[in-house]
């Protein structure tokens, strides 16, 4: 069993307790625990389930790259699924659960998959839910879905705050190990603006665990000392809790904080995602080690013979009575040494090395434990716990020679440099032949904006594994970084570490070298998704050769761990299954981030109301006030209408509609588009936007636009008033200011850029507000002296008026066909302009309406919308817009695409108005049909719904429609489908529904 | 995410400051061209491996435009430069020669 020892633990505070609860059990750690140690004190060696077999799953590592032991953390809004135990640090009241489970983690109803996986093998899924076709959505996709996923998703809200933070750094270290340490040493010294961040909460990375000796003292002591150094340097900032999540162009890299996760009650984010600009990057990430494939090396009990050693020194945990060791290098015997002083049996050394092992060996040895060179482990017994170990030689096809009993098993297959960062951004990996891992290529570093490398890798991470060489690497590497940024390195040398001499490392892929399949369906080589080394070389016999195939087909290194420990295992089997070196097969692409960091990182404090500020109008209290009912267009916020009390929001739309026809409307127009385009040149350039003539019109007048990008296709439409000779104003649609202004840069910037026009966006400069109905002119004359009569201020006429002492300008443009005015004040005099109509209109029973309104009054009158006539594929011939075409000009932007063969197609849908046989309301969007099928053997149409309302004028359902031909088949009744499977029938009649000759408007 | 310097206001900020605008150096098909000159130029654009001509706009910063030079493999930027222009300028062209010889991009070498 697992449990504390009475002494040791370099992090705990064994004074103190912490409670913590695992699936409703009430356990104990002390703080400096991770959970997972804390776990393990508690014996708790089990904690989860794998993903498709429900086998029992026990802790592996000690760190990041632990595949197993994720658990479902806190409750609420706190909850959170697939968290690492190995990162967890434990708090007082810290709650977890297991996962992938049910009903029990100890008795599980899935894991009878476990007994039926020989018939589940890589590319089972695709095999099997193939056939036949129908069976996929109603029976094989909803039972996938069911088994999908390990932990939980989060029901409730989380109530944590997460942040963002900038910085901008020369130098910015990743990994606070010793390389780390001696690289931020190395460029802070040089006069560097140095960013050293560690993703643990300590300093110092393995080597206070794996010793040596540096300068004469002990590791630990360099380590502090440096520490402290850096911490009195001015230039140089340490973070731990802070992980490199990744590394992107130019030296942007993504920080990813655990700001409280450890003290979920003291003040601050959660986390905070650091977006780092960084002259140079030093990967001082470190190495991990990977697992070695024999039977049974999934069973709980079988540990990363690093993790059982950081357990024993960092926490002060025996993860078993008796530990046998397997390896294939030196370090393993760190381990066994390690447990052997602290008084714990170590029955047998496997070393699948004929040769064995150097100086470490001959330690071990000398402390008395037994060491089987040649040999390697045939299978491990056991189901829940380990058992014990059937030993066979390595080179052979299993044959037990003897079975050990342990409860424990530390492996070591070597060491892979954490290359992650290196090769986010494009690093190049080399396959180093003598140590059997990847290492980067430093000949091939990522490239910054100045087409230089801009990452170094320093120490372990470079593959330097030796304390000496790596230190020495390190101290290279931040001077480098320093150069490179523009600083100048001293001549300091870097400290020395005591060189430690060793026999090399031995690639085994496989354990024995000849097992059969027996073992090798049991030899796991990813633990949280259930790939095994049969499943690779299946997926290699299919056809999967290249690795990324096989990687998706098996599913190996697509766990949440995203194969720290299995990929150059799977990918070493692979080679060796497509019998060619391994850098032939090369390595899946390294993708951010490097552990999986929250989504609300992410976002930040980009939520609720800072996650889109929205734009309100000068009069949005007024109309808060009044109840709107409101409609977000764009970021903007309009009244859809306003609901009296105990009126619905259809009826409060139909009552607006008729009281503004009837009597006296008033629209908040403030959100329209308003551009002032300003210049000798300006006429010229409108004509060039528009696709009628602006150059013509007058000052003091107003003419409706239609505006078409290069494609020819319609984007915007409004009426332009000419201010003066230079002067025009624009009027775009609400949702179209920013992007008409941003159209007109562009062609004045990129292609007109000699003409001379200046432009302006000056919507939020402006109030405008929509006075509209037979008695507007008589409200508007109260207001003012000046003559604002039918003859002074003709329809499409403007004119500058003092209405109560405010100046404002008046437009007499109707988008109702009412006689209708829209005045413009400074937006500082929204409110003021706003209440003097209401008071003023208030004899005439002044009726504020809403976007809705306004949209079923415009479709009465047959006017177009965009972005309902208009989706982007639509041109203005489509929409019989033909009077709003200039036939002289020779050019406008979209004439020439307006020529291209399918835009003049007479086959294209063309605009009508829809008027349904029974008076009822079409739905949105329906489709006419036609006969006949087409290839897909679907229902043929001839034509669609664009905008359909209730018109309360005429007392029926309204639309308008593009129909095949639709002009010339006036009269024709269509039908439209709708969902629910009735048919609607509506006649093709003429789009403009009331008041044909305009006389409402006129007036 | 690249960092750009705005050759019209002389800032160096981040991509998310500017918006891309795609191939630079169009030469504008109106009426009276033929159908093929005016699809080339409103379709047919070019996304090379290697150096590439590119309109960006300074968006969220003084909103103007202006082209950069840059190796779409390695992100190299080789320089921006005034988009009123209707082709690199010279001194862009040499800085690209000396890294990337013997390179070409539509009717530039």
């Amino acid at each position: 069993m697992s449990t504390r020892l009475a002494t040791g633990g370099r992090l705990l505070d064994r004074g103190r307790s912490t409670e913590f609860t695992f699936n409703g059990k009430r356990l104990r750690g002390h703080p400096g625990d991770t959970l997972a140690s804390a776990l393990l004190a508690n014996d708790q060696m089990m904690v989860g389930r794998s993903f498709k077999y429900h086998r029992p799953r026990g802790i592996v590592a000690s760190g990041a790259e632990e595949p197993n032991a994720l658990v479902n953390m806190g409750e609420g809004a706190r909850f959170e699924p697939n968290q690492r135990t190995t990162t967890t640090e434990l708090f007082d009241g810290l709650t977890c659960a297991s996962q992938n489970h049910w009903p029990s983690l100890e008795f599980d109803v899935g894991a009878i998959n476990a007994a039926f996986a020989r018939f589940l093998p890589a590319g089972f899924y695709y095999k099997m839910f193939i056939h036949p076709r129908p069976f996929w959505k109603h029976v094989y996709e909803p039972f996938i879905r069911q088994s999908a996923g390990l932990g939980k998703a989060p029901r409730d809200r989380d109530e944590d705050t997460y942040e963002h933070f900038h910085a901008f750094v020369d130098v910015l270290v990743i990994g606070g190990g010793v390389a780390g340490l001696q690289a931020a040493r190395a460029a802070g010294q040089a006069g560097a603006r140095v960013l050293l961040i560690e993703q643990t909460a300590h300093w110092g990375g393995r080597a206070p665990v794996d010793g040596g000796t540096v300068g004469g003292a002990p590791v630990d002591k360099f380590v502090e000392e440096t520490v402290a150094e850096l911490e009195a340097m001015d230039n140089v900032t340490l973070r731990r809790r802070l992980m490199g999540a990744g590394v992107y162009d130019h030296g942007y890299v993504l920080g990813y904080e655990r700001v409280t996760d450890h003290a979920p009650d003291a003040p601050g984010p959660r986390h905070r995602l650091w977006r780092i600009r960084a002259g140079q990057v030093v990967t001082a990430t470190g190495a991990i080690e990977r697992p070695l494939s024999f039977s049974g090396n999934d069973v709980p009990g079988v540990m990363l013979a690093s993790a059982v050693r950081d357990y024993a020194v960092d926490y002060g945990i025996s993860v078993g009575d008796r530990t046998v060791i397997v390896t294939n290098n030196d370090d393993a015997y760190r381990t066994a040494i390690i447990l052997r002083n602290l008084g714990l049996e170590v029955p047998a050394i496997l070393d699948a090395r004929a040769g064995g092992g150097g100086a470490l060996a001959d330690e071990a040895r000398g402390l008395g434990i037994r060491i089987e060179t040649g040999k390697g482990i045939a299978k491990v017994k056991g189901g829940k716990r380990v058992e014990g170990v059937a030993i066979c030689a390595q080179a052979g096809e299993g044959a037990v020679l003897e079975e050990i009993a342990c409860d424990a098993v530390a492996m070591s297959g070597g060491w892979s440099p954490v290359v992650h960062l290196w090769s986010h951004c494009g690093g190049k990996l080399n396959w180093d032949e003598a140590q059997a891992h990847f290492r980067p290529d430093t000949d091939r570093a990522p490239t910054g904006a100045d087409g230089t490398g801009f990452v170094i890798p320093a120490g372990a991470a470079n593959g330097e594994l030796d304390l000496a060489a790596g230190l020495k690497d390190a101290d290279s590497a931040g001077k480098a970084a320093a150069k490179a940024t523009g600083h100048k390195p001293g001549r300091k040398a870097a400290p020395k570490a005591e060189e430690q001499a060793g026999n090399p490392i031995e690639p085994i892929w496989m354990m024995p070298q000849g097992a059969g399949i027996k073992l090798r369906m049991k030899s796991w080589l990813d633990f949280q998704n259930d790939v095994k080394v049969s499943d690779v070389q299946l997926a290699a016999r299919e056809g999967f050769e290249s690795v990324e195939h096989a990687k998706r087909y098996t599913t190996l290194g697509m766990a949440t761990d995203q194969g720290k420990l299995s990929n150059i295992n799977g990918l070493a089997i692979l080679s060796d299954a497509l019998n060619q070196p391994i850098p032939q097969t090369g390595t899946t692409t390294f993708r951010p981030p490097y552990t999986p960091i929250s989504l609300a990182s992410i976002a930040g404090e980009a939520r609720d109301r800072t996650f889109q500020p929205i734009r309100r109008t000068p009069m949005h209290d007024r109309h808060e006030a009044r109840g709107a009912y409101w409609e977000p267009v764009g970021a903007w916020r309009r009244p859809y209408c306003f609901p009296r009390d105990g009126e619905s929001i259809d009826d409060a739309v139909q009552r607006e509609v008729a009281a503004t026809r009837e009597r006296l409307g008033l629209l908040d127009a403030s959100t329209l588009g308003k551009i002032i385009v300003k210049g000798p040149d300006a006429g010229r350039f409108l004509d060039m936007l528009y696709t009628n003539m602006m150059s013509t019109l007058k000052p003091g007048r107003c003419r409706y636009g239609l505006m078409c990008n290069e494609n020819g296709f319609l984007m915007d439409d409004g009426v332009v008033a000419r201010l003066d000779e230079d002067t025009f104003l624009c009027h775009t649609t609400t949702g179209g200011a920013e992007n008409v202004h941003g159209h007109m840069e562009e062609w004045l910037q990129t292609e007109w850029w000699d003409w001379k026009v200046y432009t302006a966006n000056i919507t939020e400069q402006y109030a405008q507000v929509g006075v509209v109905g037979p008695n507007a002119r008589k409200t508007l004359q109260k207001l003012t002296d000046d003559d604002i009569s039918a003859e002074a201020l003709t329809f499409m006429g403007w004119a500058d008026v003092t209405l109560n002492g405010i100046n404002a300008r008046l437009f007499r443009i109707s988008f109702s066909g009412e006689l209708s005015y829209e005045v413009a004040v400074p937006a500082s005099q929204g409110c003021a302009l706003w209440d003097m109509l209401l008071e003023a209109g208030n004899e005439y029973g002044v009726t504020p309406y809403g976007t809705e309104a306004l949209h079923i009054m415009r479709a009465e009158k047959g006017f177009i919308m965009i972005g309902d006539e208009t989706d982007g594929t639509v041109i203005p011939q489509d929409l019989m817009m033909h009077w709003a075409i200039s036939k002289k000009k020779e050019d406008y932007i979209g004439k020439r695409a307006q020529q291209r063969s399918h835009m003049t197609d007479p086959a294209r849908w063309k605009l009508v108005g829809l008027e349904t046989v029974d008076g009822a309301v079409l739905p949105d969007g329906a489709y006419a049909t036609a006969e006949g099928h087409n290839a897909n053997g679907q229902r043929n149409v001839q034509g669609r719904v664009t905008s359909t309302y209730h018109s309360p004028t005429l007392g029926r359902g309204i639309a308008m429609g593009l129909v095949l031909n639709g002009p010339d088949r006036m009269g024709e009744v269509l039908d439209f489908p709708k969902v629910d499977g009735t048919v609607m029938q509506a006649r093709i009649v003429d789009q403009v529904f009331y008041d044909k000759d305009g006389e409402k408007q006129n007036v | 995410m690249l960092i750009l310097t705005c050759p019209c206001c002389g800032v160096t900020g981040e991509e998310t400051e500017f918006a891309p605008g795609g191939e630079a150096h169009l030469k504008r098909f109106g009426p009276g061209s033929t159908d093929d000159e005016f699809h080339g130029y409103l379709f047919e654009k070019v996304n090379p491996r290697g150096v590439h001509f590119e309109r960006w706009r300074h968006a969220n910063g003084c909103g103007k435009w202006f082209h950069a030079a840059r190796c779409t493999v390695t992100l190299e930027v080789f320089g921006t430069y005034s988009a009123q222009t209707t082709e690199p300028p010279q001194d862009i062209k040499d800085r690209i020669s000396a890294k990337r010889p013997g390179w070409s991009w539509r009717e530039f070498a």
